[in-house]
Formats: C-alpha cells, structure tokens, sequence
C-alpha cells in the first residue's frame, strides 16, 4: 500500500489468508475468471502487492501539464456546498476552493490558507493568521474580511457543520487585514479539526454581501481560491475545471485542465475506465467485481487510502422505543447473529472490515478496540432470544420484524439480504422494506416509523462530528437526519458527551471517546457492521493522488501525471 | 381545418392545469420532502437549519397554498426555481430538451423507416423464409431488456471493436468545434438511437406487415395490377399509404412514451436527457422541477398528435373529409351504418 496507510500487522496477514480463501471458493462458485491471486492479495496491507496500490505519493520529478479526466458519482446537485454538503459536491468544489486548514493522512492539520491557528489555554480564544498574496480566481485578494464575512454570515446561517461547530462562536474580529480572532462562548476545542474547506467554507466577501446567498449566482459558478478555475458545468454532461495560474504556491497545481464526466451507470463507470475515456474514479466508482478485474488491467491501479477522514461504519439502528428492540438481549442476539466476516468478504467484496465500536479504525486518533464484541455465535444469539422472552412459536418464528435499508445501491440492499438471512436463522421473520431515500429518511428520523433500519454513517475526522449525534440524548431531534434516532438516553454516556465538548487537554478528551466506545456498544443503541474501504481506480502513471484525509475532497493542487509511467 | 387546430391548442391549456395540479397531488402525497433528502445528503445537521431550509424553500406553508402560489406563477411563465439545484427550472428543462429530441426523433424515424421496410418486405410472402427471418429478429429485438441490448453493443463497438464512444454527449476533453461538434455529436448519439430503434423495429415491422397483408389483399390493388401498375408503384404508392395509416397512430402514441420512458437508454449511456432529469426530480421530491418537465412532456405529445393528426389527413381523403367537417362525421357514420 502507500505510505499513508498504518504498518501491517501480523493480524492482519492471517486475515488475508482466510480472505482469499473464502473468496477464491465463493467465485470459482460464481465466476471463475474474475479470479485472481494476486490481485486480491493487494487489497489489503501485508499482502504482497507487485501490481496493485498506487505509486509511492511524491512530488520527486513532478511535471507539469496535462489534463486529467475524472468521474464525479453521482452527479452533484449544486455546487452551493456550503448549504448542500453532499460528497459529490465536496469532490469537485474542494478543487476550486481551498479551506483555512487541510488534513493529512494522519488527521493532523496542515496550513492552507491559514498559516496558523493558536487557541489560548482557556480555550476561549482562536487566533488565525492568514496567509498573504492569495487571490480569487477573478483577481481580487483574499483578506481576513472575507473570512470574518464567511464565519459571520456563511458558518453561522448555512453551513450545516459550522453551525454545529461553532454554536459557541461569539464575536469574530479582524485586528488587520490577514488576522482573525474567534470568540467562543465555551471551549469548542472540535473546532481544530473542523476547519476544512467543506466544513468551515470562506466565500468571496465582495460576491456575495448584501446578496440572497443561498440563490447567488455564483453558486453554481464558483469563484474561489483553490487550484483550479470553474470554466463550465453542463448539466448532466460534465464540469469544466483548469488551472488557476496565479494560485499561492507558485508553480502548482501540476495539472492543467480537471474535466468530471458525469457518467451515471455504475457498468458505463467501468467501461469507461477500462478504455480510457476517463482516467480517475473515486469513493467505490464501480461494482465490487468490476473493481477486481479492472485493478488487473496495466494501465490501471486500485488503492484503498485516503479515506480516514472519511472513515465509514455501517450500521443497524434498532428502534428503542419498539417493545421488542428495547429489550437489551434482543439487540445483543441480534449482534451475535450476523456474521460480519462473512457479510463483508461476501457482499462487501472485502472492500470492508468487521467493525469492533462505533468509531472506525482508521480514525486512529479516537479509536479504541478494547469495547464490548459479539462474536458470530448462532447458539448464542437463541438463547439470548429464549432469555428475553421470545421462544420459538408453532410457526418456527419468534417475532416479526421490519428492516428498512438505505437506498444508496445494491450493496446497501444485499447487505440488508444478508441481515435478513442471518436472523431468519435464529427464528426472527425480517421483512425487507425497499424505500427511497426521501421516504427512508422520513421514516427513521421524521416520523421514527420503523423497527430495523440500516444505513453507513461517516465519522469525519472527529467523533464529536459524526459519532455524537447518534447517540448523544439531546441530539434526539425529530426531522433531522444523522441525529439520535434510535430513543438511546443514557445519563452516562451525556456526561461523556458533554465533557468532550469542552475538554480542552486533547489526551482526556481521547480518553473520554474512547469510554464514550465502551458505553454505547455495550448498551447497543446501534449495532455497528462493518467498517468501508473506500477505493479508488486511477490511471497508473496519475500520481500524488491520496495524499489527504479525505480523497472525496483533496484539492489536487499537487496531483501529477508521470509521462515516463 | 384551422378551427380544429385552434381546439387542439386551446386543449394544451385543459393538459398543462391538469398536469400541474394532478401531478402536485401525487407528489405531494409521497412522503418526505426535497428538504429530508437535502439534510440526509448533508450527513450533519441541526434542527433549526432543517426549519430554516423548509422556510427558505416555501415548504412550511400548506400544500393548498403552495399549489395556488405555483399555478399563479406558472400563469404568469414562470415556471420556477429549483431549490435541489439552485437554478431557474426553465434553463434545467431546455438543456434537456435538445438532447432528448435528439436521441428520440432518431431512435423513431430510424425505426419507422427500417420497421416500415422490413414489414413490406415481409408481408410479401406471408410464412415465407424472409418473413420468418424478419419475425424471428423483431420478437428478439422486442424482447431483449433495452439495457441489455444496451450493454452488448457497448461491449461490442465500444470496447472490443473501440468503433464508438460508448457515453456522453461529446467528447468533452477534445474541445471540437463546428462541423466536427456536430459530427462528434452525431457519433455519440449512435449507440444510444440504435439501441431505442432495435427496440421500436419491432414494433413497426410487426405492424406493417400485418397491415401491408390486409391492405395488398383489397380489390383496388387487384385493380392496380390489371391496369398495369408495376410491383413499385404497387407497394409503394397504392398499398402504402393506406397500410401506413396504422403505422402513424403508433408513432403519435408512442411519441409521448418515448419521451419519459428512454431513463434507461440515458443512464447507461450518460445522456444528459429529459428522463433522467425527471427521474432525479422525483427522487429529490423537487416538485417544481417535475411539473416542469411534464408541463412540457404534455405540450410535446398534443403537438405531436396534432402533427400526426394533420398527416394522416395528407394520406388518406377520407380522414381529411372528417377533419374538416368535424361534428357532422357522427351523423355520417350513423347514416353510413344503416
């Protein structure tokens, strides 16, 4: 794999052992041709990979020029992504905009068009200092006005994270014309790692003061200070990006022009990568199997990395309020029931690994292993059935049960089959329920009518981002997406919650997630699958390109094409 | 003749109110709303930006007054904005609509043309080799799921033979201009047309040859032939244009199932056409945007109808004598029948 991702472990070696052996029986059951040892070895880190993962990330021998076109799925709705923050259109405006800090790999900030962010000791004071001879893609120069105008106006009415984030923000000031002091009410110490482009947005103050900002013209037109120039967007076709020649690093981004075609079916996606027409896809931009066969190809490669700040678990969200899921027991045969080794080799295509918590591995920073685990256990999962007061009837069923899925693809819905499956097996009669994503949303958190539901939920960078929500017991709000749904209130796992809130000691606020870990997977508010591999399939001489906490939204500024590859 | 035409008009105005209002009804009666998919989208969310988004994009009021507020606006040709996707829906719909005609006024001429010749040509010998042959491909041309058909000629001339591009409008990095445009356009509108038209064939082979039979049978083709007449003139002069009636009607009803009904051609080949539009419109619960793309879906299929209508007058003496003394043809055919 590339540098960016964690040191194998002997683990995980065996891990890839039964991997493929279990994969290798499954598609000689299925298709044989897509077969192929080597290939599978790469996927995971520790397996010899002679062919797979991209080049070494480097900037060694870097040359400009070039145009390089990628894929976007599916297409975004609107560029406005300081309202919409959808992935897709974090993939194409992380281009044209930069943020005040980027993230690494690792989750540490790197300086964007922030030099540098001091927060005082009592947590109450964030000095930034902005970088000079930065200049929107129209020529004027980017100042601390535009940034007391983005937080004053932007974070604090649209920006569906900021406004979370920064709920304490108080006064924001501009001392001169490239500094920025926040004011915040608390200590919000999250804010450190919130303040990328998608999540803290700078707009360009002298486009959109004193305008309807949510209809301005230039949200679907952007002017920003990123990498590369917003040329055109044909709806439905593609987006237009080039080179900005006046962007503050002299001499980058590498790439002259940045075409996204919008390519809506998933075998058109493979296809097209398979004969060049483009050259870049990202988050799972093709079927599982096509991944496969498309990573063997010598003008393609296949990686998994820079997705920690992206990191993804899927989850089951048992209704609490429901007189059967309420009970503990039933949660805890539920967990024992599914077999997650196997739901992740077979309908995950291994791109996934076993969840052990709420918090994905891969956000190492918070992530603890050492939380309550259900291993796979049939016999188990029936007694704990039996115990709780559900014994098998005359029809061989003990309770009906609803399950509703996400609609975001096939997997989503396959998964749900495996569950289904799974606790068929242990006597619980799950009926599938297909929706689409307006209904599904309104049912689980408008209208909290369902038994089962499934869905992936991203961690961001931070647990007080993506996990919080979900089980902190004032989160619980009606018509919200992503909030507490599931009717979890536990006075322990609020104490945890809020002191994280405030903990400015960074080491005891990881300790404080990581007893947050403990407490909801052993009270099971949400039954966590299995943790994603995100892949990306690329042309192989592209390099530099996972270099980033978040591949949906890195700016490219330092992605090349290698002619001698 | 011209009253007729200035009834079918006043008609589209009955097909837009009754568009719009039908339409909001059952939009209005899934559940959830755009609001719900944008929040879900988003991945982080509070519950005052949910309200603020409801009130932003007029949500908050009750569907009644929404529904008078859009029809007043539409009254006044405003057909509305696109909170989903932050723009005017007028300008949404018409980048469609090109692309749309495009793909489907080619996918039903080609397969008028090549069905109406097949059809001839089978309906010569009724249970002959040739008419076997064609029957048997346009059952399996008529059978095979269009996404299907879809795929195999992308494998076939997009990847192993690499003749065509295999999605898109144009080939967008190549920055073509002029005639080449044109011509880069014309290439990619291949695959997708064929693969509308195989279907379509079908159709229209199976239907003028059925008609094409009946037709050669009459006595006024016999009577063609004792005067002379060559096979030409025979097939395609006299028995033609009666066996083609049939033919249009198909194509005028077919016409408005073309237009919404092609999301599976302009999926797989990245099409950026009118179904796929509306598809995403429904999904997004983007009620303006929909109606939008019906509204126009209705005009087009009345002035389709009219325009087949009007042909068929052209073809056949008879039609053009009921077009144009309209309400007397009841008693004509009253009188006629007894």
């Amino acid at each position: 794999m590339t540098a960016t991702q964690g040191p194998a472990t002997s683990h995980d070696a065996q891990d890839d052992d039964i991997t493929l052996e279990l994969r290798r029986r499954q598609l000689f059951g299925m298709t044989g041709a897509l077969l192929a040892t080597g290939l599978v070895g790469g996927l995971w880190p520790g397996a010899a990979q002679a062919e797979i993962g991209s080049l070494p990330n480097t900037e060694q021998g870097a040359q400009r020029g070039g145009s390089l076109d990628a894929t976007v799925h599916p297409e975004p709705p609107t560029l406005a992504f300081f309202i919409n923050t959808s992935t897709p259109g974090r993939t194409v405006v992380s281009k044209i905009f930069d943020g005040l800090l980027d993230y690494g790999p690792d989750l540490k900030p790197r300086p964007q068009l922030a030099e540098s962010v001091e927060v005082s000791p009592d947590g109450l004071t964030v000095r930034i200092k902005l970088r000079k001879n930065v200049l929107w893609h129209d020529g004027k120069p980017f100042t601390s006005a535009d940034v007391k105008f983005s937080a004053e106006n932007v974070w604090k009415q649209y920006a569906p994270f900021a406004r979370r984030v920064f709920q304490h923000l108080s006064k924001v000031e501009a001392p001169d014309s490239h500094s920025i002091v926040l004011t915040l009410a608390k200590p919000t110490p999250v804010v450190l790692n919130a303040l990328d482009v998608v999540a803290a947005p700078i707009l360009p103050k002298h486009l959109y003061e004193g305008t309807d900002i949510p209809n301005n013209p230039y949200n679907n037109k952007p002017v920003g200070t990123g990498p590369f120039v917003f040329k055109e967007w044909s709806r439905g076709s593609h987006i237009a990006l080039e080179r900005f020649d006046k962007y503050w690093v002299p001499g980058l981004p590498y790439l002259d022009k940045l075409t996204f075609k919008i390519i809506p079916d998933v075998a058109g996606r493979a296809t097209a990568l398979e004969t060049g027409a483009i050259q870049y896809g990202e988050r799972n931009p093709v079927t599982f199997a096509d991944a496969d066969r498309l990573a063997k190809l010598p003008q393609l490669t296949l990686d998994t990395a820079g997705y920690n700040g992206f990191a993804t678990v899927l989850w089951l969200l048992p209704n609490l309020r429901d007189p059967i899921l309420g009970n503990l027991k039933v949660r805890q045969a539920i967990a024992h029931a599914v077999n997650k080794d196997l739901l992740v080799k077979t309908v995950w295509g291994g791109y996934a690994r076993p969840a052990t918590g709420p918090v994905a591995s891969q956000v190492s920073s918070f992530y603890t292993k050492d939380t309550q685990q259900y291993p796979f256990d049939t016999q188990k999962a029936q007694a704990l059935l039996d115990e709780a007061g559900y014994p098998k009837k005359a029809d061989g069923w003990r309770f009906k049960l609803n399950h509703d899925f996400i609609p975001f693809g096939d997997d989503y819905r396959r998964t749900g089959e495996f569950v289904r499956q799974a606790l068929r097996a242990v006597g619980i009669d799950v009926t599938l329920r297909a929706l689409d994503l307006a209904t599904w949303s309104k049912n689980v958190f408008a209208d909290y009518n369902y038994q089962l539901a499934s869905s992936w939920g991203v961690n961001w960078s931070d647990p007080q981002l993506g996990v919080e929500p979900l089980y902190w017991s004032k989160s619980e709000s009606k018509g919200t997406p992503w909030t507490n749904a599931s009717g979890y209130a536990s006075a322990e796992a609020d104490r945890v919650i809020e002191a994280a809130q405030t903990e400015p000691d960074p080491a005891k606020r990881v300790a404080l997630y990581h007893e947050l870990q403990k407490i909801v997977q052993r009270d099971l508010s949400q039954i966590n699958l299995f943790e994603f591999r995100w892949f990306g399939i690329w042309a192989r001489n592209l390099r530099n390109v996972t270099d980033s906490f978040n591949h949906s939204q890195s700016n490219f500024a330092r992605v090349w094409l290698d002619a001698k590859r | 003749m011209t009253k007729r035409v200035l009834r079918r008009l006043l008609q589209l105005l009955g097909v837009v109110l009754s568009t719009a209002v039908l339409n909001f009804a059952l939009l209005k009666a899934l559940p959830g709303d755009l609001v719900d998919v944008i929040a879900s989208e988003s991945g982080s969310v509070t519950a005052d930006y949910v309200a603020q988004l409801r009130q932003m994009y007029g949500l908050d009021r009750n569907a009644f007054e929404q529904l008078l507020s859009y029809l007043g606006r539409i009254a006044q040709g405003d057909l509305g904005f696109s909170f989903r996707f932050g723009e005017p829906v007028l300008g949404l719909v018409l980048d469609r609509l090109g692309p749309t005609l495009a793909l489907v006024g080619t996918a039903l001429s080609l397969s008028v043309l090549v069905g109406v010749l097949l059809g001839i040509a089978a309906a010569r010998r009724p249970h002959g080799a040739l008419d076997t042959v064609i029957s048997a491909l346009a059952t399996l041309g008529y059978s095979a799921p269009m996404f299907w058909t879809a795929l195999m000629l992308i494998v076939l001339f997009g990847v192993q033979l690499n003749w065509l591009p295999i999605g898109g409008l144009r080939d967008v990095s190549a920055g073509h201009a002029g005639l080449r445009l044109w011509l880069d356009y014309a290439h990619h509108l291949v695959l997708p047309a064929l693969t509308l038209a195989i279907y379509y064939v079908a159709v229209y082979a199976r239907l003028s040859r059925a008609s094409m039979i009946e037709t050669l049978a009459e006595d006024y083709i016999r009577t063609a032939r004792a005067k002379g007449a060559g096979e030409a003139r025979v097939i395609f002069v006299h028995a033609l244009s009666n066996a083609v009636l049939p033919v249009l009607t198909m194509l005028g009803l077919q016409s408005s199932a073309l237009l919404g009904g092609s999301i599976v051609v302009e999926t797989v080949f990245g099409w950026p056409g009118l179904g796929q539009l509306s598809f995403e419109a429904i999904k997004s619960r983007d009620i303006p945007l929909l109606l939008a793309v019906l509204l126009l879906s209705g005009v087009l299929v009345v002035l389709t109808n009219l325009l087949v209508d009007l042909l068929q007058g052209q073809l056949d003496p008879r039609v053009r004598a009921r077009l144009a003394i309209g309400g007397q043809v009841q008693a004509a055919d009253a009188a006629e029948a007894a």
